[in-house]
């Protein structure tokens, strides 16, 4: 069970407090319209699943209610930073390599 | 029956507190600190096991939680019965009724033994799965024989008396095992300030110190022990957990222990107290100390009872005062093994022979064997064991230096009793449950923990320190740099003396595995590897020749380490003998991964107080304790109990449907609707949040009034519906179905905060707030006015989808003008905590109007009448609102493209031929169709036939006299008064006629009026 | 006064729904959400020495404010008519019988007695403005109060939240899980916390007070 540091609460809690929402960065098409029908699929359905570091977002659900981000090791399940939704990572995979 | 191997002194008994038990039915006695294990031995039971394929018996091997065989049925009631408990660890109590759990019919004279002796050639590795595997009808059959022959025990069938918990900690430092590493690493930590909780599977700390000759400061360990611990009691900062197993080791550093508080006193815990407790720990440092395990050798016919761990021989002589056996026969590989054979001599019994298999074994024990005038018999192994209930016997035999085969002649000693020391596995297991895979040390011959991203440390034997020096230093050294990494223990750096104790000058070790025979290893007697999963060395090398190069294939092919022991005396062999058969070394062929749990645990520590009535929360309504009264029949809505309907005496529930359903119908029903999700949204850019989250336009909804709307899924996909209303320029309440509350709110929060965060508005759950109740039927009206003055009912002024505040009953109260039913309905929230009241005087002037109280199932048929979907039910997210015939509740002509826009444009979405959502009447009025039935176009074409869609929604209705469903059909639409087939399991068909799905008041004059 | 606020106050259009949700006389009833459990009779039964005692706080007024810390007036606009400031993150703050607990970046639940939550509701909507939101909650949701020396056992088989003195002094408050719902937890004493638990959910978490505290006995009080 991860202990995962809430950046808004500022403080480790427990995972059952959290849930997971899939990828981060997402996000939704300035224009849907102009959208083709592959490229929403992209956005609906695509994912990216590494082996190593992957961002994603989370909920404090059970606590402040707030979406925020996290970098994940898929690999070891270690937790390498958290950060607010509106941020940027600071690892990722391709500074790691 | 006496206790014949019980000797008359020593071992850590309260020799005055004799208790008895019994085992199969027969009564023992032992002591108090024994365990059923060596309560067993104290009174000479050899067999406590048949084995798993061949029914060979078995006898205890070994003393700690890695006792394959001994694996008992526990429990003198139904309700009581424990399965799979390791007699080596079930501390003994009076009264304990403990049974073997295989053996059929019986351990001791066992039929299948007959089928094992001229079965094991037909019975090769891979037996199960090639043989049991087809046909798979059956597999009930084959399961329950296997089972019940390969003694797998069995739960009780009645319920658990007793209670079981969950508590939750923090720690600075976890120690795990308090052995001599764990408890100077505890002491340490401890003495840094830092918070500590050591665990320990035993009754007592002090691990392999209880049963030690070793000195400790010039005085025996067992007073090292005493201190330590009496030291730790007296600190604030630490917490003992005895008969405590760490079972688990998760990520981030949480740690799970199962602690047995009770299972020592009696077979139900004594009234009131917590019999197990999980704790579940996330600690700060990990501090592994958990030892390693004793391997004992691999030789022919190596599980006739009488075969023993080494260490398990001192052990039971040492700390239970029981010897199991007359003369012994000692083989091993180390000079540690001898400790053994000293102490069988100690106890005034013979040893017959010590075998070593080093050519020249040069520690101090020799000499010492020597001086004791034992014989040693180097260069050699016990190649083969003679008996069959009991060891009568074994075959001695020169071996080369590689262990590899036989060299000299065969001679046969007479014993009752083989022990061997195969040198030590390090109990990894818990560095391993977090996918840490371990790593092969040469020097030692073994595994140990490895690279890990947990912040965990080990001391002692667990990483190949095997002396009690390192074993000590090591503990002081890990517990302390725990501490200091948690950040404490800087001011006591170095302040902890390494207790003095009196080294022995040992010798090489030599390694060995699996010990030759004069025969071909297929050919040889069994020899076994892995007791529980009775696979053999030659069984290894059948699978590596049927071409499983993986470990863990190996270990699937033959089961090795599947047992609920895990193989935790097995495992290392199997893995040198596969390795060898494949011309690989150990680490190349590496090991399989052990996994949570360390040793098995009960459902009920599992469960812990999760169970019964607070298995799951129930969520209660403020009017609850009106509708228990009333008796109504209660529905799981999410986890809210929502009235189902309200049986009148006598009446069958369809009686009560068609009672509640006409009184809405002719007069008035009312329903709790208060589990809605209800959703308060404030700021200037509500109105435009509300556009983009729903279908429909929202641009111009009044203060005062109130809109359907229907949520869909980016995919254009429908899942969730309700009515929102405005009541105020910047303030609207959203209402969601009851099992969509929260996913709707959290919908509305990821949006806001992900993509929207620029928009002013505030999202707050008011569900529990408000107590709604729905007054619906043509009565509705007048009866609402005899409980409110200050708000005007009439239709001119209240009119249909509007809303307004006042007061109901005398309680503030904000009336919405909605309906469900198709009727005229008012729906009445106040504040919950009124909710009651309001509800009571609402029945109070109902009565001439006979208010019915409805519940679920009637608001369900009320509301197919009139054609309205649920959420969930008409919908399973893969239907759009054109689908659901709701383009009216479609809105592409607003400016921002709202979510589900794009995604109901896709191809596939604007396809023709969609299965879409109509009215269904069955030619014969009195038939209801199934739920889920499934429409064909012709009921007598030959399989596979096209499936046109299902039915969502199905009833029968008391107002038109006949039944009414909903459901999907591909082009629905566009096939009104066609006819579709629904094929039954018992072969009839149901014929039906496609209509629209509003069978009541197609142009909604009842609801408006 | 901001240009927003008059504009607001010269249209007749209301911005936002202010309703007072208490009757005005006596005569109807309230009823907390634990008013089935008859507290009041167990507490006059009971055992008085229990290592767990248990009050309902019941019927006091619940209000849900959401702002921004850079709304200055939503900030001020609280100090002004509550007489304390805001608190920051995972604090809590009083003022006579009004308590405050910080939930979110953008949200704390203020709880008054329960008389007072409307007239406060619209005298803090009077003096803030911009963004914010107020709603009142006092329905929803009631006040537990666990206290006792097994208290912490009782929290500690209930919350995985972290519990030591260091991580949980006096004063702090947390949203985290409880037993299988949430509650809003500050620790009001060395011996004593209190929860705030929703209505719904009150029955499950007084079932489950009384099943984990029955090892340390449970003194009801009224």
């Amino acid at each position: 069970m991860f202990s995962i540091y809430c950046p808004y609460c500022e403080e480790h809690r427990e995972e059952e407090e959290f849930h997971a929402k899939g990828q981060a960065h997402i996000a939704r098409p300035r224009d849907p319209e102009s959208c083709s029908d592959k490229e929403w699929g992209e956005y609906l359905y695509f994912r990216d699943n590494p082996r190593g570091l992957h961002h994603e977002l989370w909920v404090h659900a059970a606590g402040c209610r707030k979406f925020f981000n996290i970098t994940r090791d898929t690999q070891n399940y270690e937790i390498k930073e958290t950060y607010k939704i509106e941020a940027e990572p600071r690892i990722t995979a391709t500074q790691a390599q | 029956m006496t206790q014949t191997n019980r000797l008359p002194s020593g071992g850590r008994l309260d020799r005055n507190r004799p208790v008895t038990f019994k085992y199969n039915g027969t009564t023992y006695s032992g002591f108090e600190g024994d365990t059923l294990a060596s309560a067993l031995l104290a009174n000479g039971v050899d067999v406590v096991a048949r084995s798993f394929k061949y029914s060979r018996p078995r006898g205890i091997v070994a003393a700690g939680a890695d006792e394959p065989n001994a694996v008992l049925q526990l429990g003198a009631t139904e309700a009581t019965q424990v399965p799979n408990v390791r007699a080596t660890q079930q501390e003994l109590f009076d009264g304990l009724v403990a049974a073997s759990t295989n053996g059929w019919p019986s351990t001791d004279n066992d039929l299948m033994s007959y089928i094992g002796k001229v079965g094991g050639r037909m019975m090769p590795p891979g037996f199960y799965y090639k043989t049991f595997m087809y046909p798979q009808s059956l597999w009930d059959t084959y399961e329950k024989f296997i089972r019940k022959a390969a003694g797998i025990g069995r739960s009780p069938t009645e319920n658990d008396p007793d209670i079981y918990d969950h508590m939750n900690h923090h720690a600075d430092v976890v120690v795990v095992g308090g052995g001599p590493a764990g408890l100077s690493a505890a002491l340490a930590a401890g003495r840094a300030g830092a918070q500590v909780i050591l665990a320990d599977e035993q009754a007592e700390f002090g691990g392999m110190l209880l049963h030690s000759n070793e000195l400790i400061n010039d005085a025996p360990a067992t007073e090292w022990v005493a201190a330590v611990v009496a030291e730790l009691q007296t600190m604030d900062n630490v917490m003992l957990l005895p008969r405590s197993t760490v079972n688990g080791y998760h990520d981030h550093n949480f740690v799970t222990i199962h602690e047995r508080r009770t299972d020592h006193l009696a077979d139900l815990a004594p009234r009131g107290q917590v019999r197990q407790r999980m704790h579940r720990i996330r600690a700060g440092w990990v501090v592994l100390a958990t030892g390693a395990i004793e391997r004992p050798l691999v030789y022919a016919n190596n599980d006739v009872p009488g075969c023993m761990l080494a260490s398990a021989v001192s052990t039971y002589i040492k700390r239970y005062a029981v010897v199991p056996g007359n003369e012994l026969v000692l083989m091993t590989t180390n000079d540690q093994g001898y400790t053994a054979a000293f102490d069988w001599q100690d106890a005034g019994r013979k040893v017959v022979a010590i075998v070593d298999t080093r050519a020249e074994p040069t520690g101090a024990c020799v000499a010492q064997a020597q001086q004791r005038g034992l014989k040693v018999i180097k260069g050699s192994a016990v190649i083969e064991v003679k008996g069959s209930k009991r060891v009568s016997g074994v075959l001695v035999a020169s071996i080369d230096a590689a262990g590899d085969r036989v060299t000299g002649n065969v001679q046969q000693l007479a014993c009752d009793t083989v022990a061997s020391a195969g040198g030590w596995s390090p109990a990894v297991h818990l560095a391993c449950h977090t996918g840490s895979r371990p790593e092969w040390r040469e020097d030692i011959q073994a595994f140990v923990p490895g690279k890990t991203v947990q912040r965990q440390l080990t001391a002692g034997a667990v990483h190949g320190s095997y002396t009690l020096r390192a074993c000590l230093e090591e503990g002081i050294q890990q517990g302390m740099l725990a501490a200091t990494n948690a950040g404490f223990g800087e001011q006591i750096a170095g302040q902890i003396p390494v207790p003095t104790v009196t080294e022995t000058a040992a010798g090489p070790v030599m390694t060995l595995f699996h010990v030759p025979h004069t025969k071909p290893t297929s050919r040889a007697p069994k020899q076994f590897v892995d007791y529980q999963t009775d696979v053999t060395a030659a069984g290894i090398e059948v699978a590596t020749r049927e071409g499983y190069e993986s470990i863990e294939h190996v270990k699937r092919y033959t089961a090795m380490g599947f047992g609920t022991d895990q193989g935790k005396l097995g495992n290392i062999n199997g893995m040198a003998i596969a390795a060898k058969s494949l011309n690989k070394t150990i680490p190349e062929t590496g090991t399989t991964i052990f996994r949570p749990n360390y040793t098995p645990i009960t459902f009920g520590a599992i469960a812990g107080r999760h169970c019964k009535e607070l298995y799951d929360p129930k969520r209660y309504t403020a009017m609850h304790r009106w509708h228990l009264a009333q008796g109504a029949k209660f529905e799981d809505v999410g986890q809210w109990k929502r009235p189902w309907y309200f049986p009148k005496p006598g009446e069958s529930m369809q009686d009560s449907l068609n009672r509640e359903c006409q009184a809405v119908r002719t007069s008035a029903g009312i329903l709790d609707a208060s589990t809605l999700g209800k959703i308060d949204i404030q700021g200037r850019d509500a109105r435009e949040f509300l556009g983009r989250v729903y279908s429909n336009a929202w641009a111009k909804l009044a203060v005062g009034k109130c809109r359907y709307g229907l949520m869909c899924g980016e995919d254009g996909m429908v899942f969730d519906d309700g009515v929102t209303a405005c009541l105020a320029e910047n303030h609207f309440i959203m209402t969601t179905t009851t099992g969509g509350a929260a996913g709707v709110l959290e919908w509305l929060e990821l949006y806001h905060q992900t993509e929207w965060p620029e928009l002013e508005v505030y999202f707050n759950t008011v569900t529990d707030q408000w107590a709604t109740m729905t007054i619906s039927g043509p009565n509705s009206r007048k009866l609402l006015a005899e409980l409110t003055d200050d708000i005007d009912l009439s239709g001119d002024s209240f009119k249909f989808m509007d809303w307004k505040e006042g007061t109901v009953a005398g309680v503030p109260a904000r009336v919405f003008r909605i309906s469900f039913t198709g009727e005229l309905s008012f729906e009445v929230n106040v504040q919950a905590n009124y909710g009651m009241y309001v509800w009571e005087r609402v029945f109070e002037v109902g009565a001439k109007y006979n208010l019915t109280p409805y519940g679920t199932e009637t608001m369900h048929i009320l509301r197919a009448e009139k054609g309205f979907i649920i959420a969930g039910q008409d919908t399973d997210g893969s239907v759009t609102p054109i689908d659901l015939g709701m383009s009216w509740c479609v809105a592409n002509n607003k400016p921002f493209s709202y979510i589900g826009k794009r995604g109901m444009a896709r191809e596939d979405c604007l396809k023709e031929n969609r299965k879409q959502l109509v009215g269904l009447k069955t030619r014969d009025p009195e038939v209801v169709i199934p739920e889920g039935a499934h429409a064909v176009e012709n009921p007598n074409q030959a399989a596979p036939v096209p499936m046109l869609g299902h039915v969502t929604s199905s009833y029968y209705s008391a107002c038109l006299g006949h039944s009414i469903a909903m459901g999907f059909i591909r082009g629905g639409h566009d096939r009104m008064g066609e006819t579709v087939y629904y094929p039954q399991p018992d072969g009839s068909v149901i014929e039906a006629e496609i209509c629209s799905p509003i069978f009541l008041d197609p142009k909604g004059e009842r609801q408006n009026v | 006064m901001s240009e927003q606020m008059l504009a607001e106050q010269q249209t007749l259009i209301p911005v936002y729904a202010l309703m007072d949700q208490l009757p005005e006389t006596e005569g109807p009833r309230p009823e907390s959400p634990l008013c089935h459990a008859d507290l009041a009779s167990l507490a006059e039964q009971g055992s008085r020495e229990g290592g767990v005692r248990l009050q309902e706080q019941a019927l006091l007024g619940h209000l849900v404010l959401r702002g921004s810390l850079q709304n200055e007036s939503f900030v001020q606009g609280f100090a002004q008519v509550m007489g304390m400031a805001l608190p920051g993150a995972l604090e809590s703050a009083a003022a006579g019988d009004a308590s405050v607990r910080w939930i979110s970046p953008d949200e704390w639940l203020l709880i008054v007695p329960g008389k007072q939550a409307f007239s406060l509701e619209k005298q803090l909507r009077e003096v803030m403005a911009g963004h914010f939101s107020i709603a009142n909650v006092s329905g929803g949701q009631t006040v537990l109060v666990l206290a006792g020396q097994d208290a912490v056992n009782v929290l500690k088989k209930s919350t995985g939240y972290d519990l030591r003195d260091r991580n949980f002094p006096v004063g702090k408050v947390v949203t985290t899980t409880f037993a299988k719902t949430q509650a809003v937890i500050r620790r009001t004493g060395q011996q004593e916390w209190e929860l705030v638990v929703r209505r719904s959910f009150a029955d499950y978490v007084w079932l489950w007070l009384q099943d984990a505290s029955a090892e340390y006995g449970l003194t009801v009080t009224a």
